[in-house]
């Protein structure tokens, strides 16, 4: 990967590792009487593990030339082994918050085994280290095929991954400390969040230089929702997290907003965060994947149109219905919930667009399981965003909110569509990114759609058997006006439930281990034996005649 | 370079592009879409003029129905606690003695009694009342700052060593550890102790208990009393029954006695009504009554 790099790229990438190692050295002295001394060190840690990294391959020969000629793919790669290692820790620390639930004492009164810091590590885990890894690495792969065109250089998208990992690593290690600014999704304290503000804002413009330079007259759809996943997302972060920190010696910080306001930015923010991270960029993930797995055109450019603009406007506006009948002023939540509603539209419409795309390759769907990830994926999109508009309703909401049908349908969402299509694009890229003609066993890529979906759907219903019991016997009075069941009883009544979906979630993440394995068997495949030289079609321009410069 | 070809499979054109093997359909948007489109638009615009939607600058629009989150709560608060006076007046105003002569009355402090003491005296206590480690069983005769439905009602008004200005206040002091007696004395008055309540036979040499009995007779009885049978007042438990908040053998007893103990309950006061404390009481009176 190093030696892929031109001598001058590996002195920028050695300058850049220092100052990052030096903000580190800074930051482990200016906090050494705060947690924030021990992150610095973790910044000084990698970021010299990296430099010696880069000084080891420091007199590798150059790469030739003719490699401007072709796609840059090294950071997919990395991109993907890094999703599949922070899936495989993510849904097993999720399994561990689950097993919590249903046996309290696993704690063992060690601080940092608490269910208050190993969930985050279980959300962030799952949703920025395996869902952040595959959008990252799948849109650099999607972004140079629909624009035949290779990325811009080869030291931004190193920066993005590592840094974006590197991001990662502070914000779960935080978690364990207790370190949080207690914002769902957004729990990070300042430091990492002015980071991730930098990374991000490269990631952008890697996307607008690729485009500017692209070889087709038009952007293709899954650009459209990957750029405004990237957009969103960045406006999101910056709003959410504007805070004052304590001081500069410190981790903790506190939020620019306060009381209902700080609750309205916070699902403002955590709506579209499950909007434009966990649904645009995964869109785009699917645009692209799927019409070239199953070999058919996109069912209707027309709709897509629809769809894209359609979710990208009402989804902004419902993040309200997460404050329903709380101290949020009536009018907002009116809002929220109204265009929840009309939002249900341009999803299904997606989700359409995508199930009616396989008309005419259903026989593949049958036959090949990869295929098959997409598609359940895209039904599973579909029942989501159903139930979201569903309990974006205030009757409904009355009865769903805080309770564990909200968790059942995070995870409707999470396993069914997110991580699904993420499997099923992973199984279609991963050959070709090794130069393989299929993934090391199919077999496998079965077994793993069975458990994902069987796990799922464990999950899903027990969930949604416990939420609403939950629901009703909180709001159960007797005939003389009292209620009918104290909290104890609701969470005695939840215990079978807890169990049942600490079992879905092992199901789940077996079949994420499944899938790490064939992954991995795939790339020693690659590495033991020759490969299927699949090359000269994928490459920007099939004639010799036009060679596409990188570094503009 | 726009080339429109016709899907064999639908009979639709496509729009002309590819990407990378990628082409799309013109397919025309389904009709539904626009239907459906129009409907939850319709159905929005009609809620907006009904219920309270956009902002003006200082207010918002109020919508026809007048409907108010806030008034609609406290209005339903007033009409609950009006339903449930029928009943709550009784238990407020009459007399704990009254009450628990009244079967219809007691089967109501049961049923909400049992939701409150859940709610907030469980996690504590136990679901069950019978306390733990630390945490008195509350089922059990033995109470340490009385037992009359009163003087349970001043213990959950006030707390243990709360900061409430009448809290119950007690502390065990720490003998051994501040030195007030030997170890020998402490191993002494352990075993002393034990024997008050436990009718096994005597392990020990009867000498030893003897001077167990002298160390108890000056450091303890001035709160647990001469016979050990503790005193109220001062939150002394009785050490002649089975009961035991921190464990009744004879190693708990020494740690008892060496370390000292101080147990904390918080004042409900401010946190339930008075009549929810009346409950309460009623409710824990009624657990020890035999049924």
């Amino acid at each position: 990967m190093i030696s892929g790099l031109t001598v001058s790229e590996r002195q920028s990438a050695l300058i850049i590792l220092t100052v990052m190692a030096f903000v580190g050295l800074a930051m482990a002295i200016a906090g050494r009487a705060d947690l924030l001394g021990f992150h610095g060190g973790i910044v000084l840690l990698i970021s010299t593990a990296l430099i010696f990294a880069v000084i080891g391959h420091y007199y590798d020969p150059e790469p030739p030339k003719e490699r401007l000629a072709e796609y840059y793919d090294d950071p997919t790669r990395v991109g993907i082994v890094l999703a599949m290692i922070w899936a495989v820790v993510g849904m097993a620390v999720g399994v561990w918050v689950a097993a919590l639930l249903a046996w309290p004492d696993m704690t063992w009164d060690v601080g940092w085994l608490s269910f208050g810091r190993l969930r985050p590590v279980h959300t962030s885990g799952v949703i920025f280290g395996f869902g952040g890894n595959a959008l990252i690495a799948t849109s650099f792969h999607v972004l140079q095929r629909t624009s035949r065109a290779r990325l811009p250089d080869q030291i931004s998208p190193w920066f993005v991954l590592i840094g974006y990992n590197l991001f990662c690593v502070v914000a779960a290690t935080g978690y364990l400390m207790g370190l949080t600014q207690s914002k769902e999704y957004a729990e990070p304290e300042w430091y990492a969040d002015l980071w991730l503000v930098i990374v991000w804002v490269v990631y952008f413009l890697i996307y607008l230089r690729t485009l500017q330079r692209r070889q087709e007259p038009h952007i293709y759809v899954a650009n459209w929702y990957y750029m405004a996943f990237i957009l969103v997302v960045a406006v999101l972060h910056i709003v959410n997290n504007l805070a004052v920190p304590v001081s500069l010696g410190h981790a903790k910080s506190y939020s620019l907003f306060s009381g209902v306001q700080d609750a309205m930015v916070q699902w403002w923010y955590g709506h579209n965060a499950v909007a434009f991270f966990l649904t645009a960029g995964f869109l785009g993930m699917m645009y692209y994947y799927l019409p070239k797995r199953a070999g058919r055109p996109i069912f209707s450019y027309r709709l897509s149109i629809i769809s894209f603009w359609g979710i990208t406007f009402m989804y902004m506006w419902a993040g309200s219905h997460h404050l329903h009948y709380t101290a949020l002023p009536q009018w907002v939540q009116t809002l929220g919930m109204t265009f929840s509603i009309i939002l249900l539209v341009p999803s299904w419409a997606s989700a359409g667009n995508a199930l009616a795309t396989l008309n005419g390759a259903w026989h593949k769907v049958r036959d090949d399981a990869t295929l098959r990830f997409m598609m359940v994926a895209a039904v599973f999109y579909g029942l989501a965003t159903f139930e979201g508009s569903f309990m974006a309703i205030r009757a409904v909401n009355s009865l769903s909110h805080y309770t564990d049908w909200t968790i059942g349908h995070v995870h409707g969402g999470a396993l069914g569509w997110v991580a699904m299509i993420t499997f099923g694009s992973f199984y279609a890229l991963v050959p070709w990114m090794w130069k393989q003609e299929r993934m090391y066993s199919s077999k496998l890529v079965e077994v793993h759609f069975w458990l994902a979906l069987s796990g799922t759907i464990i999950y899903v219903f027990a969930m949604w058997n416990s939420g609403i019991i939950q629901g009703l016997m909180w709001r159960t009075y007797n005939e003389n006006g009292t209620l009918s069941y104290s909290f104890i009883d609701s969470l005695v009544a939840m215990h079978p439930y807890y169990i049942a979906r600490a079992f879905g979630g092992l199901l789940f993440l077996a079949g994420a281990v499944v899938c790490a394995y064939n992954i991995w068997m795939t790339i020693r495949l690659a590495r033991a034996q020759d490969t299927v030289d699949n090359s000269k079609a994928d490459i920007p321009v099939p004639q010799p005649a036009v060679a596409l410069q990188a570094g503009e | 370079m726009a080339i429109e070809e016709r899907d064999a499979h639908s009979g639709y054109l496509t729009t002309g592009h590819e990407w990378n093997g990628i082409k799309e359909l013109n397919t025309p948007v389904p009709r539904a879409v626009y239907f459906f489109l129009i409907a939850t638009a319709i159905f929005s615009f009609a809620y907006w003029v009904l219920m309270p939607s956009w902002p003006t600058g200082v207010s918002f629009t109020r919508g026809l129905l007048g409907n108010d989150q806030r008034s609609i709560v406290a209005k339903s608060v007033r009409q609950a606690d009006l339903e449930r006076g029928v009943w709550t007046k009784r238990i407020a105003s009459e007399s704990y003695s009254a009450v628990q002569a009244n079967p219809d009355l007691m089967k109501l402090v049961r049923e909400s009694g049992r939701t409150l003491f859940g709610d907030n005296c469980a996690a504590c206590h136990g679901a069950d009342a019978r306390g733990g480690k630390g945490f008195p069983n509350l089922t059990a005769s033995s109470w340490i700052w009385g037992g009359s439905p009163e003087a349970i009602a001043e213990t959950i008004r006030v707390g243990v060593n709360s900061p409430h200005k009448d809290s119950r206040i007690s502390q065990m002091l720490a003998f051994g550890r501040n030195q007030m007696v030997s170890r020998e004395e402490a191993l002494n008055v352990a075993e002393y102790v034990r024997s008050l309540s436990d009718a096994g036979p005597v392990r020990e040499p009867a000498g030893k208990l003897a001077a167990g009995k002298q160390v108890f007779l000056k450091n303890c009885a001035s709160c647990h009393g001469d016979d050990g049978k503790g005193k109220n007042d001062v939150g002394a438990p009785d050490l002649t029954d089975r009961s035991w908040i921190y464990g009744g053998d004879l190693e708990s007893i020494y740690q008892t006695i060496w370390n000292g103990r101080q147990g904390r309950m918080p004042s409900w006061e401010n946190r339930l009504s008075d009549l929810d404390r009346k409950i309460l009481t009623l409710y824990v009176v009624d657990l020890r009554t035999p049924r």
